[in-house]
Formats: structure tokens, sequence, C-alpha cells
């Protein structure tokens, strides 16, 4: 059982490190997380004020 | 310490660095404060998005400005860890996400307000940049007493978003903050004297030395406590903000007073007393134009 366990922590450090192998891929990703959640917020501002907008009209 | 620029090396962290965020909070309240103080109504979610326009277009400045300071930043001790001096930012990286933000701020600002808001807010971006940055700083001790007026277009921009124009009691907000901003910064001159004449930026404390700074500290610091009291002259703010407006003027005086007579100690907490002198001012204004508040 220990070894099955063990083997199983390891595969799962191995697809983090393939997924992120270095710090610069880490902040690369927490950019483009960044940068997600700025363009929805730019999508959700454009559609509230048309909202607001024609609302006033 | 430069280490080779890499953009994949920073974080968003460091983009948001770029903004000077203490800059921010002080050109949103203003500006927010010239949206409440503004007679008419505006939808609060257009007045959330003017004042949003107007801090990010700040904040983009700030990235522009960074972007170009970068040489003398690297210099003086007090700019010498922002992004671009210390390599976590690219200089072209931090240009290209300041002119983007300028450039959405303004057009948000246009789709979402009006006419006048927006141009009110594409000029103090490009006075702070062109004038300001890339023109006054590093050639005359005059630069923050003109460059200044960037930093006092916010209300007037707020007041714009409601109102669709400029007015005397909006341009009395400006005035309040153009003649705010020379003992503002001054007294951060004086007690950072060194670092400017490091970098060869003519501040007044450096080309004309301690003393007639002082002087013209204690003449604008004067000239603010009319300017101060004049919304309630004028009729768009009460009889208690006028007693505390001149309240607030009269220690603004006194603190110059003590930079004049004393250490540049007294100039370090002078500086720390014109920030809440501005945030008091405008808070007063905001709490006037309240309703229920009318003094």
């Amino acid at each position: 059982m220990a070894p099955k366990l063990m083997m199983a922590d390891v595969m799962t450090d191995d697809k983090e490190d393939r997924r992120y192998p270095s710090e610069t891929h880490r902040r690369q990703r927490g950019k483009n997380l960044a940068m997600l959640v700025v363009l929805v917020g730019l999508v959700v501002l454009f559609y509230v004020v048309a909202i607001v907008r024609m609302g006033g009209n | 310490m430069r280490s080779a620029w890499s953009a994949s090396g920073a974080s968003p962290g460091d983009y948001i660095a770029l903004l000077k965020s203490r800059v921010m909070s002080l050109v949103v309240f203003t500006g927010l404060a010239g949206v409440l103080v503004a007679p008419g109504a505006i939808h609060p979610v257009l007045a959330a998005v003017a004042v949003l326009c107007i801090a990010v277009g700040a904040g983009a400045s700030g990235a522009i400005n960074m972007w170009y300071d970068r040489d003398i930043d690297a210099i003086m001790n007090r700019t010498r860890g922002r992004p671009i001096p210390t390599g976590r930012v690219a200089p072209g990286d931090a240009l290209g996400f300041g002119v983007v933000l300028a450039t959405a701020s303004v057009a948000i600002m246009g789709l979402a307000v009006n006419f006048a808001a927006t141009a009110l807010l594409a000029a103090a971006v490009l006075f702070y940049v062109f004038v300001y940055t890339m023109w006054l700083k590093r050639r005359t001790p005059q630069n923050i007493v003109i460059g200044g007026a960037a930093g006092a277009f916010p209300p007037m921009i707020g007041w714009a978003a409601v109102t669709g124009g400029v007015s005397v009691e909006s341009l009395l907000l400006f005035a309040l903050i153009f003649f705010w901003t020379p003992p503002h910064f001054w007294a951060l001159a004086l007690y950072s004297r060194g670092d400017y004449e490091k970098a060869g930026v003519p501040m007044l404390p450096v080309v004309a030395g301690k003393a007639e700074t002082k002087k013209q500290m204690l003449l604008y610091t004067v000239l603010l406590v009319p300017l101060s009291v004049a919304p309630a002259w004028l009729g768009f703010a009460g009889w208690i903000y006028g007693v505390g407006a001149l309240l607030l003027g009269l220690t603004f005086c006194a603190a110059a007073i003590s930079v004049l007579l004393e250490t540049d100690r007294s100039a370090k907490r002078m500086f720390g007393f014109s920030i809440f002198y501005l945030f008091a001012l405008f808070a007063m204004l905001v709490a006037d134009a309240s309703p229920g508040m009318a003094g």
C-alpha cells in the first residue's frame, strides 16, 4: 500500500512540474488569469452600461 | 541593481505597482467628490464608471511616467524599488500597459458618460505625460506648479460627468488642488533634496535653496485659505464647511510657518498634514453636499 501511495504522489508532482515547469510559467499563468478577469470584467461593464443607458432613453 | 529585462518574469502585482496606487487614492477621492458635489443627477452605475475611468487614467499616467523616468528612478532612493529599475517589468511592457489603460479609460468614459468628462480626462492624461513628465519636470523648478494642474483635473472631471460641462464651481475645485500641489510637493522635495539633486531634477529646493522654497510654500498656503473658504461664499457649501475650511487652512499656514522657522523634520510633518488637509477639505465638501446637511 505504502509504495502505491508514494507513486501517486510522485506522479502528481511530475504532472504539476510538467504543467508549470518554472517560476516563469507560474507567473505567466498568473498574468493570464488576471487578463481573463479583466476581459470578463470589461464584458460585464459594457453590458451593464448598455442596459443603463438604454433604460435612460 | 538591474537584472536582465524579462517581461515574463513580472507578476500581476508588479504591473499594479506601476499605477502609483497611493496617488490614485487621492485622485479617486477628489474625482468622487466632484461627482457627489455637482448639482444634478447621474445614474450610480455611470458615476461609478466615471470614477473608475478617472482612477485608471491616473494609474495609466503613472505607468507612463515610470517608463519615462526609469533612468532617474534608478538613481533616487525613494524610487529605486519601483518595478522598472528593479527589472521586474520591462520598460516596453510598462509603456504598453500605460498606453492601453489610458486609451481604454478615455474610450470607456466616452462610451458611458459624456463628451465633457472624456475630453477633460484625455486632457489630464496628456498634460501629465507630455507637459509635466516629458517637458517640465527636468527643465524648470516651476515643474510642479504648472505640471501639478494634471492632478487638479479629477474633481472637474467628476463634476463634468454629472453636469456635462465646466463651471465656476468646478474651476474652484480645480484651483484648490492646483494651489495645494506646490506646498505639498515642495515639502517632500525639502526632505528629499539630496535625492533630487543626485538625479538632476530641478526641484525648487535644489535650484533656489531651502529658504526661498519655504517662503513660497507659505505664500501658497496663505493663498489657499480664501480659496478653500470660497465654496461657502459662492453658495455651494454651507457655513459649517466654511468654518472647517478656515480652521484647516490656518493650520496648514501654521505648518508652513513651522517649516520656515525650523528644521527639515517640520517639512516631513507638513507633507503628511498636506495629505490629510486635502482629504479633510474634500470630505467636508461631500458631507456638506449630502441631503440634510445644508449648513
